[in-house]
């Protein structure tokens, strides 16, 4: 008994171990009530669970199936050629771990993967079997996510499709010529066919929806990617420009950014790094979001002449300081648009404050109560009682040092205090 | 000055808002009843509850507020915040002198403390959601029937946001006997298949002991799957990005002795 009960958890660890390096963990994006008195339900907005140590959210039981895997990419740590323990689950198992987890409001669902075992098909009918037993045999109605396997045939998508909230396949290299370098045994072909499908598919559902209402919903939640940041020599113009033509796919909801582990550091492709790139994902993040709750043009975040995002100040900002024409925003009177365009004002305050200006005009004061971050936006914008237009006076250069992050904490260890030396 | 003795009850905080407008007179605090005056205090007035003025007031809200609002003054009563009560208390006097809507003026200090404090317990609830972790335990009410589980959790909030979330609960569990215990509040809700129905444990109940589910009720397997969880959630961690700070942010540490993942740390 003991026996059986430790052989579980060490799959469970190894697989868990497997599944990590992907960062998407989202359950957001369906909202569903449990109708039937099964078991799960799906909140809107997504709920996290717990954090782990390295502070990432644990919202699904992320796991493989498997971890054996056919194929020999660069950058996986489940690469055919390491030498790293291997389990899998049968998909009885995995389910029934799914609901127990679940019962206890560890997990809001499942985040399937799996190893390409056999053939691409093979894969996906196993991991469709999974989540078969989940949905029709405990009556499961939580959230689901689920890899597509590059390859899969359109017939296993589409079967998966209505089971799930979400699917996504993993672009992981932006472009296509170092894609080739690192996995020889995948393209962007492949990559885009399954995306394709699923975007093609969830098309066709909503039109299917419009005539039948009871039509079951094909990914709900719409599909993700993730892309690796730092293991090739992609700049954040070409990464972003990608982002943003995703972005345009009405089924794409979220681009993942991972910042490269050296995981297999043996591989002279990859780069040595001593450090994981944190501070370049968190940019590629920040200029994420303002395509996605700002309304920027991918070209003002990232052009020919500025192809990297600057790693002192974050995106908004640095685009503010390049565009001096565009200020100063009168916090009583220009647009929701414009507000939003404010380094210091966040998408919370820009609407707190359309609706509060109707009533009174705003000061200083209101604003900074409001949740406004004035140390930044005082020197954009011009409210009440307050009429000198900061940014006039300041340079950009003024504006960059006494805004930028502080230096982060370990670089500040680095350098060590020194004997003092007189000079003579 | 002028003080208002009452009930400290949501609806008794109704009567109030009723008895000032009838007397023409705003009181600058609110005391319970058997609360000794502070020292600036002239006169007081005691107000008597009356269902009928709890209606009068509440019905006359429901046509000025929108449900948001509505739904914001609760959620500010509900974090027992010292001057919780007064700043309901003046938000409700102010949205019946003005002649228009009130609730987006944040410019004004009590509209945005309602705004503010909602906010607070409306993360609570959500941090509840989050982070209530149930142990399967035999149901001490039928010990004969090893089947007859009960998902038992106990927290500890610090605004009383347990009834807030009993629906989301319901919801989602509907196949399973549960309960959450508001340890701190002394109660709480119990789901028996069919309807939730608010309980209270005895001081000296065994279940419970040193904030703590007795580990003699749990069922045969919840070790084994908290063990599994905790496994689990040390696997998840990627050592090369190691943030103990970000992982307090997102999780506090008044919630670690619940959770199975966060057990000897």
């Amino acid at each position: 008994m003991i026996m059986i009960q430790e052989k579980m958890i060490s799959k469970l660890e190894i697989l868990a171990e497997s599944a990590k390096y992907d960062v998407s963990c989202a359950s957001s994006g369906t909202s569903r009530s449990n109708k039937s008195k099964g078991i799960g339900s799906a909140s809107r907005c997504g709920i996290c669970h717990s954090f782990t140590a390295d502070g990432r959210c644990v919202s699904l039981l992320k796991i493989m199936l498997t971890n054996y895997c056919m194929f020999d990419c660069a950058y996986c740590i489940n690469r055919q050629s390491n030498d790293i323990p291997r389990a899998g689950f049968t998909p009885k198992e995995l389910a029934e771990l799914t609901i127990e987890f679940y019962r206890r409001n560890y997990i809001e669902g499942l985040f399937l993967s799996s190893g390409i075992v056999r053939s691409a098909d093979h894969t996906m009918e196993k991991m469709i079997r999974v989540v078969k037993i989940l949905r029709q045999e405990y009556n499961f109605n939580g959230y689901i996510h689920m890899k597509a396997i590059p390859g899969a045939s359109n017939e296993l998508i589409r079967e998966a499709g209505l089971l799930v909230d979400r699917m996504s396949v993993n672009l992981e290299i932006p472009t296509e010529r170092n894609l080739k370098l690192l996995a020889p045994d995948k393209d962007h072909q492949t990559i885009y066919q399954p995306m394709r499908h699923i975007q093609q598919n969830l098309l066709e559902n909503i039109e299917d929806r419009k005539k039948i209402k009871s039509t079951p919903k094909f990914v709900p939640a719409g599909q993700s990617t993730q892309v690796i940041i730092g293991a090739t020599d992609e700049t954040d113009n070409q990464i972003l420009q990608l982002t943003a033509k995703l972005y345009k796919r009405p089924s794409m909801k979220r681009v993942y950014y991972s910042g490269f582990i050296p995981v297999n550091s043996y591989d002279k492709r990859l780069p040595v790094l001593q450090e994981v790139p944190r501070v370049r994902e968190n940019r590629l993040y920040q200029a994420d979001w303002l395509l996605r709750f700002y309304d920027f043009s991918v070209d003002e975040i990232v052009n020919d002449e500025h192809p990297d995002l600057d790693l002192t100040v974050d995106p908004k900002l640095s685009w503010a300081i390049r565009n001096p024409q565009f200020f100063p925003v009168d916090i009583n009177r220009e647009s929701y648009q414009k507000i939003l365009r404010v380094p210091g004002i966040g998408v919370k305050s820009a609407k707190l404050i359309v609706m509060a200006r109707r009533h009174r005009k705003l000061n200083k004061e209101a604003l900074k109560r409001i949740g406004v971050v004035l140390k930044r936006a005082q020197f954009f914008i011009i409210c009440h009682e307050m009429n000198t237009f900061k940014v006039l006076d300041s340079s950009a250069e003024y504006i960059r040092l006494s805004l930028q992050d502080t230096p982060r904490l370990e670089v500040k260890q680095q350098s060590i205090p020194q004997q003092l030396v007189m000079g003579w | 000055m002028l003080a208002f003795y009452y009930d400290k009850s949501f609806e008794g905080l109704m009567c109030a808002v009723f008895d000032a407008f009838k007397l023409k007179k705003m009181p600058e605090c609110l005391l319970v009843e058997g609360e000794d005056m502070p020292l600036l205090v002239t006169d007081f007035h005691q107000v008597e509850y009356r269902n009928s003025k709890y209606e009068r007031v509440y019905t006359a809200l429901q046509k000025k507020l929108s449900q948001i609002a509505l739904n914001q003054l609760l959620f500010t009563w509900l974090s027992e915040l010292p001057e919780s009560d007064l700043i309901i208390f003046r938000y409700i006097c102010k949205v019946f002198k003005s002649t228009n809507s009130i609730e987006t003026d944040f410019a004004d200090a009590d509209v945005l403390a309602v705004y503010d404090i909602a906010k607070k317990v409306n993360k609570e609830k959500h941090h509840i959601q989050q982070f209530v972790r149930f142990n399967s335990i035999q149901n001490p009410a039928n010990s004969c029937d090893n089947n007859d589980k009960i998902y038992f959790a106990v927290i500890e909030p610090i605004y009383n946001a347990l009834p807030l979330t009993t629906r989301f609960f319901k919801d989602r569990y509907a196949d399973q006997k549960w309960a959450i215990y508001d340890e701190k509040r002394q109660y709480g809700y119990f789901y028996d298949l069919d309807k939730i129905e608010q309980i209270c444990l005895n001081d000296n109940d065994p279940l419970i002991i040193n904030k703590q589910i007795n580990q003699d009720y749990l069922t045969d397997d919840e070790k084994l799957f908290q063990t599994m969880w905790n496994r689990y959630c040390h696997a998840l961690t990627i050592k090369e990005r190691i943030n103990p700070k970000l992982q307090r942010q997102n999780m506090p540490r008044r919630f670690w002795h619940h959770l199975p993942e966060m057990q000897g740390k």
